[in-house]
């Protein structure tokens, strides 16, 4: 029925164009940055060793932000991802009282996660409630199990070889939770953007009546998304567990609230519909190095906190009050 | 007056001194689009002003700024003549401007009264709101238009046109000299829209001006005294309505004739493709059945609210039907969700379309292959060449009009966003293409294009059905109708049935 | 009207309630004793002025997180003024923690007001930040009990007909915050701006201005309760109420408070925070570990929550029906 031949381009912009003009592309400057002036600021911050210890700063926290990115842009949010990590890690606990081996607690703690996931993408997809409010339930529901079995004890006692997926070295000072993040890094990284999972995700993110009315299996994908997520939170238990040697249900307390930061940093937005696994990569190691910067000129921890927040709030102000301030 | 349509002038008889309400010279600029290029509006007390024009000619943009919700680049607003500026929504209606929206917007969870009042309830003691004068205020006001509402029942508790009543309420509350309808009666039944003519009588008595905003003109001519046109932002004319004839006003709007001429269609139906058979929902609809054949088109007509939407959307999957059986090429299938549905061949393409139909900020080639990504992947690996080649094929085939494929569908015309959604499903080769309301804020340049390309669709093999409460669009292009009736098959016609009285009389149950 | 209330969800909680008590008093009845029906309420007292708070800033489509690092750094900031001039009037004291709340809130408020910055981001954010904060000015140490000074530990103690000033505090706020909610314009404004944002523009209410009151409100409770908290369990730290703000949205959710916006009461805050309240203070008398409260909660707000989407879905139904009959 076209009587003119038209030609309509298939892009405008090249992707390289794009990239550079992103989001992380300014990360990757401030990433470099902080490096930079950690460098001047320590003298020991330029070391092998120094910098693979800085890692465990973000090593576990960055594999659930993965999965956590992921459901942040299909539009919904897990806020009981620390909170599997205290069950799954009072469970591989429980299990070595028994005298379970290495291999065992592995499959207990990611049981435990997928197990939590599942429960988390059941009343999310198939009871229709807001994930916000089921995971702000779960996070008290899933560590007050793990209060319940705990009270103020604490589990020890773990094999010693169950403690190298978290002190273990693959090679030299790359230790085997760098590796495992690189590799999740790269699997995330893949589904989400080059996969017709990954597209159904953001199709969701953006307008899910949309999607349902495409075709798409909105609560199938949704329902994955939440079972990823306990998954990583299962992963991170066992790398947790194995580097502390013991669990306290007080583990991993606040995480999810830097895993969220983390992505919110990395570009995903808060609102669902965009974001990329590259900008969280950066981002990990941007609350990585500035912890670790911190740490060598003691600062206290909770000092840290304040720059955490002030970097949450900044990246997502600062664009906005120029333009403001430009249109004026 | 007419024939000199560019120039604008006050309507004789009338001096600028006149109009309780006036713009003038009113320029509003978007990013990349002039919304209104000095346009001029002049409104009366005791006259109806009708706002007519195509989608985009910039109508809504006129009543943002009338209520304050924008602020114009350019221009002056004039109050009695005074320059006046509505800095925000509040100023307006202080100026006795009032605005009765297209969706009823008001609150469910705040009880009726308190929505009539909402921003100026009556004050008593503390500065706290006296509920038993804004009550009884309330009553007072419901009564004065005929509605047997209880002001003190929640918003929520109330159907449709009650709500409607309490969004007219809402805007006499406030003394109201201007009253702004758009498109007041898109979601009425019949008898609705005849007590709203009632309403705008009284209204007129009582010496309001009234803007009134719609696209049917049989309304227009109606109950309008005056006309003013805009397109493209830019008013074309204005004047007494007794003086211009439907032709005239349908040329001012389009800038050219436009006569709905259907394509013409050889009816030749191959076999049975769908087949429907005691299709229910528990609230919904009840006992649909019907047969469908290769290359027909059938149309489903109705009054709004009739179920036809409903049953199609529970054919597509979306909601869940209670009882029924539904075969495709004689073998019966389930259909649990829209996946199903397009599995089994059939696809949907909704009256909402920046909802349901299409993903606004996701560009237009991952809109096009979002429900084929199985096609252009390889074991759940997308495949980008093959993407853009099969949203290029589709695209092209529905004569798209876009700057590139990867603009996000957000940034196009409305009959530029159908052409997207109908390629979407297109290239998933479906068997049955269900259309709701498929020219529903489609300007009319665009509807022929949209109803030619129904006609080839049926051509090629398609079996169309066709929802529509145009009865010119049932009539032109379909080759049977189905009349709908509160969730029920009223009738089924065709040949010489097709005739316009009897679709009314069997939607409405004469 | 009586029917409406008997369905209504306050009725079901109140219910709820009643056997909770009902339950607990079967085998100890001193729970259900004056005495000590007062002590729980008195005891429950910060979570209901927290839980109003929160309600009014869910009801604008927005979530504080930041309630209990407000509470953490305002009664930090007072028990150091309190340390350095012992001397000050409580009233003084009062308008400085109130005061200071404000301006937190108000910083929250602004930052979604003008940025437009999504409140869960924003509020994460001052959380960790007034917590850090605290730590910078206390350079992370306690003020202790004796520091205090004895006026400033014993105003919320004192009581009243046999209820402390902080339950009074706790029911005038109630009562106050009714009247707000029902008979202002402010009250009405939170209602439209969350239930309808774009119908509310077009009734002339800023939406953004409205959530900025909403937080500057919330921001101003958890001040008055920074104070009473540090003088109440006559402490201060950096991780005071910590995690708190979980409760205070769990009260509010349980109370059936819609975090969608737009639905709420101040009745019903208060009854999710009784509830919570009652549970947490009869778990030792049933001779239940404290521990099992966090579990507790946690189940409380799933079933709220499932409870909540039940009668909303019903709602659609009822909708159907009417389009039905209609045509």
């Amino acid at each position: 029925m076209s009587t003119t031949e038209r030609i309509v381009p298939d892009r405008l912009r090249s992707p390289l164009e794009q990239r550079l003009k992103s989001w992380e592309s300014l990360l990757l400057l401030v990433a470099i940055g902080i490096f930079v002036a950690n460098s001047f600021a320590s003298p020991y911050f330029l070391n092998a060793w120094n910098l693979s210890d800085a890692t465990f700063n973000f090593t576990e926290k960055a594999m659930i932000a993965f999965a956590m990115a992921l459901l942040i842009i299909s539009g919904e949010i897990d806020l009981s991802v620390a909170s599997i990590i205290a069950l799954a890690s009072t469970a591989m606990g429980a299990a070595v009282q028994i005298g379970v081996g290495t291999p065992g607690l592995v499959m207990i703690g990611l049981g435990v996660g997928l197990l939590c996931g599942a429960f988390n993408g059941v009343l999310v997809t198939r009871f229709g409630l807001p994930s916000i409010v089921v995971t702000i339930g779960t996070m008290s529901l899933f560590r007050g199990i793990s209060f319940i079995v705990l009270g103020d004890q604490a589990f020890k006692g773990y094999p010693a070889s169950f403690s190298w997926f978290g002190q273990g070295y693959v090679w030299w000072v790359i230790s085997f939770e760098l590796v495992l993040f690189a590799i999740i890094a790269v699997i995330y990284a893949v589904l989400l953007h080059k996969t017709n999972f990954g597209r159904a995700v953001y199709a969701i993110g953006n307008n899910s009546t949309g999607a349902m009315f495409s075709g798409i299996r909105v609560s199938r994908v949704k329902f994955i998304l939440f079972l990823l997520t306990g998954l990583m939170s299962g992963i991170a238990a066992v790398c947790l567990t194995a580097r502390l040697g013991s669990t306290r249900p007080s583990i991993a307390t606040g995480w999810e609230l830097e895993i969220v930061t983390m992505v919110v940093l990395g570009g995903v937005s808060i609102l669902g519909g965009s974001g990329t696994i590259i900008g969280v990569v950066i981002a990990a190691f941007v609350m990585g190095l500035v912890t670790f910067g911190l740490g060598l000129l003691n600062v206290p921890g909770i000092v840290m906190s304040i720059v955490i927040g002030a970097l949450l709030i900044g990246v997502i102000a600062l664009p906005r009050l120029w333009s403001m301030w430009r249109a004026r | 007056m007419l024939k000199q349509s560019d120039t604008i002038l006050p309507a004789e008889g009338e001096t600028v001194d006149d109009s309780v309400l006036a713009l003038d010279g009113i320029t509003k600029t978007f990013p990349g689009v002039k919304a209104l290029a000095e346009v001029s509006l002049r409104l009366f007390p005791g006259k109806v002003t009708a706002l007519v024009g195509e989608n985009g000619a910039g109508k809504s943009t006129v009543v943002k700024i009338l209520t304050g919700i924008y602020q114009p680049d350019g221009g002056t607003i004039l109050v009695n003549g005074q320059p006046t500026t509505f800095r925000v929504p509040q100023a307006a209606a202080d100026h006795g401007v009032t605005a009765i929206h297209q969706e009823t917007v008001l609150f469910d969870e705040l009880s009726v009264a308190e929505n009539i009042f909402l921003g100026h309830a009556p004050r008593g003691s503390f500065g706290l709101i006296d509920l038993k004068t804004m009550n009884s205020k309330a009553r007072q006001i419901l009564e004065e238009i005929g509605a047997q509402i209880d002001p003190e029942h929640k918003l929520k508790d109330l159907g449709i046109a009650n709500k409607h009543l309490v969004a007219i309420a809402r805007a006499l509350s406030i003394d109201a000299r201007v009253v702004i309808m758009d498109e007041p009666t898109a979601a009425l039944s019949h008898k609705e829209i005849e007590e709203l003519y009632e309403l705008v009588e009284r209204l007129k008595t009582q010496g309001k001006a009234i803007l009134f905003i719609s696209h049917k003109f049989d309304e227009i001519f109606r109950i309008a005294d005056n006309y003013t046109v805009f397109r493209d932002g830019q008013l074309i004319g204005n004047g007494a309505i007794a003086d211009v004839t439907e032709a005239e006003l349908v040329k001012m709007m389009v800038g050219r004739d436009v006569s709905q001429i259907f394509p013409k269609r050889s009816a030749n139906p191959g076999e049975v493709v769908l087949k429907v058979s005691d299709y229910a929902h528990p609230t919904e609809f009840d006992g649909i059945g019907f047969t469908l054949r290769k290359g027909e088109i059938l149309g489903f007509y109705g009054l709004v609210g009739a179920g036809r939407s409903e049953f199609m959307q529970s054919l597509f999957g979306i909601t869940r039907a209670s009882g029924g059986t539904v075969e495709i090429e004689g073998a019966p299938v389930q259909i649990k969700s829209p996946a199903d549905a397009v599995d089994s061949g059939i696809v949907y393409v909704p009256e909402d379309r920046g909802k349901q139909g299409a993903i606004l900020d996701l560009p237009i080639f991952q809109n096009v292959t979002l429900p084929s990504l199985g096609r252009i992947s390889s074991k759940g690996f997308l495949k980008l060449a093959e993407e853009f080649k099969l949203a290029r094929e589709y695209t092209e085939r529905l004569d798209l009009r876009a700057a590139s494929l990867d603009t996000p569908v957000g940034n196009l015309s409305g009959g530029n966003q159908q052409k997207v959604v109908i390629a979407k499903w297109l290239a998933t080769k479906p068997k049955v293409i269900i259309l709701d309301e498929p020219t529903k804020g489609v300007d009319i340049g665009s509807k022929a294009a949209v109803h030619e390309f129904m006609a080839e669709l049926a051509a090629q093999g398609l079996a169309v059905v066709m929802v529509s409460s145009e009865i010119p669009e049932v009539l032109g292009m379909s080759d049977r109708v189905i009349v709908m009736r509160e969730g029920r098959i009223a009738a089924e016609l065709a040949g010489d049935d097709l005739q316009p009285e009897t679709l009314v009389r069997h939607a409405a149950g004469i | 009207m009586l029917k409406r209330f008997i369905t209504s969800r306050e009725a079901l909680l109140i219910g709820a309630i009643i056997l909770l008590l009902a339950l607990i008093s079967s085998r100890f009845p001193g729970f259900i004793a004056p005495g000590n029906l007062a002590n729980v309420f008195n005891d429950t007292s910060p979570l209901i002025l927290l839980a109003i708070g929160q309600m009014i800033v869910i009801l604008t489509k927005c979530i504080d997180l930041s309630v209990a690092a407000n509470v953490a750094l305002s009664g930090m900031v007072v028990s150091m003024v309190n340390v350095a001039a012992p001397g000050l009037p409580i009233a003084f004291i009062l308008v400085i923690a109130v005061g200071l709340g404000t301006l937190l809130g108000m910083f929250n408020g602004l930052l979604v007001w003008k940025l437009a910055i999504p409140p869960i981001v924003v509020t994460l954010g001052t959380m960790t930040i007034f917590r850090g904060i605290i730590f910078v000015i206390s350079d992370g140490k306690w003020v202790n009990s004796h520091e205090m000074s004895d006026a400033f530990k014993a105003f919320p103690r004192t009581e009243i007909l046999g209820l402390p000033v902080l339950g009074w505090i706790a029911i005038i706020a109630v009562v106050g915050f009714t009247v707000v909610m029902t008979r202002t314009t402010l009250g009405r404004a939170f209602y439209a701006a969350g239930g309808n944002p774009h119908a509310a523009t077009y009734a002339g209410i800023n939406v953004g201005k409205t959530q900025f009151w909403a937080f500057t409100i919330s921001g101003a409770l958890a001040g008055l309760t920074g104070y009473l908290w540090v003088s109440r369990f006559a402490v201060s730290y950096v991780d005071i109420a910590g995690g708190f703000e979980l409760d205070v949205v769990a009260a509010c959710v349980i109370g059936g408070v819609s975090i969608m916006g737009g639905i709420g009461t101040v009745a019903g805050a208060l009854l999710g925070a009784l509830f919570l309240g009652i549970i947490k203070n009869a778990l030792p008398v049933v001779d239940i570990s404290p521990f099992w409260q966090l579990a507790i909660s946690g189940g409380a707000i799933i079933i709220a929550v499932a409870l909540n989407a039940q009668s909303n879905r019903e709602k659609g139904r009822i909708i159907l029906k009417r389009a039905e009959q209609a045509t």
